[in-house]
């Protein structure tokens, strides 16, 4: 068997009971690839056991790249490139950049953001979801366990502790 | 998530006599600190300069009074703010339903506690100060005959003075003060005893009550914080006038008075009190300590830009007097240091607002920056060159804080910490973020 292709499925019906199933999943030992639910379920994550996301790290980085190009851009334009006598002041007005450098790197930092999210969430416009459970885009929540990550587990204890963490079905799926 | 804590709601700050000489010993460091900077220009140390290079003409010589009544009247405006800024939090939360700030709600409403007393200090110092301070009170402005007529300020001077003659008694002015504080106290009156019949009835129906009283508070402090501001710090350059300066007097009052608030939860916490407010509503108030820091710091720059871009002296005149000063133009990049750059950094990670550490650290340093944002409102515009921050400046302003700490932890020990019959309390126990 691959790995990421075998599956088995716990359905549950209510958010509750998957907040506190996660947790007794995760104690037996057994690893969960994924759950997937309708709306967002608040604790969620932080059942999961996933860090935090690294996401504002990336959007630092962009908007410093945007703070960085934004003055780079002005003092080549206003002081060498093409310096005109505004008003008396310098050619280089500092007071008069942070318009535009504020716009920029919040510009960068946003555009950034959106774009590192899009690449590590593997959201490109092409690409195929998998769908473990259509039920899972209306009203149900779907745990997703991995049967080749988990083969040192039989099957049928990992249905036995989803039975008892309170799923209501007990499906498998399999993608090509 | 099914974790709940009982919690003691009906516990109470006890303030005990180590925490009241701790506040004394600050406030007499501060008086001490004060009768140096007092004692140094009355024997004569280092007033070799004032008179030579003091303002001349209709001017007298440099007194050392004008100094002290400019640290007075800074002050004054300061910790009022910060006074009023506590109801006006309180109100907010009210009116935007928020249910995170259940546990903080009496932290915030005990700042009010200050504006009764700062409003007496507030108004026996304006008849002290006024011809010091504000120069719209000496009436030869007036007179055109004199050789000091002013036009631009006789065109003005209804609003001081308006419906007497202008140069005689400023009741226009005067009334306005009156109003303003009376009203601010009044409506924190009604909203602490609302919130501490609520208490002791419960129900939910004090909640709407209050919601009403804090919407029609927000409408007449909406008014009234932009006009006091032209008044009490604006009108001290008469000639110059900024559109935003009422906001931005207001946003100064905010986040310091954010910063008093936390800093005042967090001295709970660690002694055992409102055990219940965890470290996500302190990240919360961290999170507007941030945004109106940036608040703050866009209004300042909006100003500076435009003055500074279009260039018209009569604008101008206003950042000159800041920048073209060897005494004011290190503390205007202070001001800026301290109230944007230092919170701007320190509290945009998520760990930063979690950690008390750093918002002790920043919220103590932005407390006192923006007493340097109102001693650059005040001092350029009435004592100019003879002006600095010294002895007098940091004494007066320890004095008031530690007057203004007492005050404040007086009014929170009188009732319960919690409002514990708010419907809210229990949103707030499970607040996460």
């Amino acid at each position: 068997m691959e790995r990421d292709k075998n599956f088995v499925l716990g359905i549950y019906d209510d958010e509750d009971v998957l907040l506190s199933a996660v947790t007794k999943v995760r104690e037996s030992g057994v690893k969960i690839h994924e759950v997937y639910s309708p709306y967002p379920v608040h604790g969620l994550e932080h059942n999961l056991g996933y860090r935090r996301s690294r996401l504002p790290i990336a959007a630092f980085l962009f908007g410093l790249l945007g703070t960085t190009l934004a003055l780079t851009m002005q003092f080549y334009m206003m002081k060498y490139d093409w310096p005109l006598n505004i008003g008396g002041k310098d050619h280089a007005p500092i007071p008069n950049f942070i318009p535009v450098t504020f716009e920029l790197t919040v510009l960068l930092a946003a555009f950034g953001m959106v774009a590192v999210f899009l690449i590590s969430s593997n959201l490109k416009p092409w690409a195929q979801p998998r769908l473990f459970d259509l039920r899972s885009t209306d009203d149900k929540h779907v745990m997703a366990i991995d049967l080749v990550y988990n083969s040192a587990i039989e099957r049928d204890r990992i249905v036995e502790v989803l039975k008892s963490s309170g799923a209501s079905e007990i499906n498998n799926k399999t993608f090509e | 998530m099914a974790h709940h804590t009982n919690y003691n709601l009906d516990q109470k700050f006890d303030f005990t006599a180590a925490a009241k000489k701790a506040i004394f010993i600050v406030g007499g460091i501060g008086a001490l600190l004060l009768f140096i900077g007092i004692l140094l220009p009355v024997l004569g140390v280092g007033a070799d300069h004032a008179v030579h290079h003091g303002e001349t003409g209709t001017h007298d010589a440099f007194h050392w009074t004008q100094r002290l009544f400019a640290n007075l009247w800074i002050n004054n405006v300061y910790f009022i703010g910060i006074g009023i800024i506590g109801v006006f939090f309180f109100a907010i939360q009210y009116a935007a339903q928020a249910g995170w700030s259940a546990g903080l709600l009496r932290v915030m409403i005990s700042f009010g506690y200050w504006l009764p007393v700062g409003a007496i200090i507030m108004i026996v110092s304006f008849f002290i100060v006024n011809h010091d301070i504000f120069h719209w009170t000496h009436s030869y402005i007036f007179d055109a005959n004199s050789p000091e007529f002013d036009r631009i300020i006789n065109n003005k001077g209804n609003y001081f003075y308006w419906p007497m003659e202008k140069g005689s008694f400023p009741i226009f002015y005067i009334v306005r003060m009156f109003a303003f504080l009376g009203l601010w106290i009044f409506f924190f009156f009604k909203l602490k005893n609302l919130s501490f019949q609520e208490d002791l009835n419960g129900g939910v129906g004090y909640w709407y009550t209050i919601r009403k009283w804090a919407a029609i508070f927000l409408v007449v402090f909406a008014v009234t914080s932009s006009i006091s501001a032209w008044d009490w710090v604006m009108s001290i350059d008469t000639h110059w006038f900024s559109t935003l300066f009422g906001w931005y007097v207001f946003s100064s009052w905010f986040v310091a008075g954010l910063s008093a608030m936390t800093l005042v939860a967090i001295f709970l916490r660690e002694r055992g009190y409102l055990l219940m407010v965890n470290e996500n509503h302190i990240h919360d108030m961290g999170k507007f300590i941030f945004a109106f820091s940036i608040f703050w710091t866009y209004l300042w720059f909006s100003q500076f830009l435009l003055i500074y871009y279009a260039n018209i002296p009569e604008e101008s005149i206003y950042f000159v007097e800041r920048l073209r000063s060897d005494i004011y133009s290190p503390i205007l990049f202070l001001n800026i240091g301290l109230n944007f750059v230092l919170p701007f950094f320190v509290l945009m990670t998520r760990d930063a607002k979690r950690h008390t550490i750093f918002l002790k650290v920043v919220c103590s340093f932005i407390i006192f920056g923006h007493w340097v944002d109102f001693f650059l409102m005040v001092q350029p515009g009435t004592i100019g060159q003879n002006g600095g921050i010294g002895f007098m400046e940091i004494g007066m302003f320890l004095v008031f804080a530690s007057a203004v700490a007492f005050v404040v932890l007086t009014g929170l020990s009188k009732n319960l910490l919690v409002a514990k019959n708010n419907p809210m309390l229990e949103e707030s126990y499970h607040h996460h973020i």
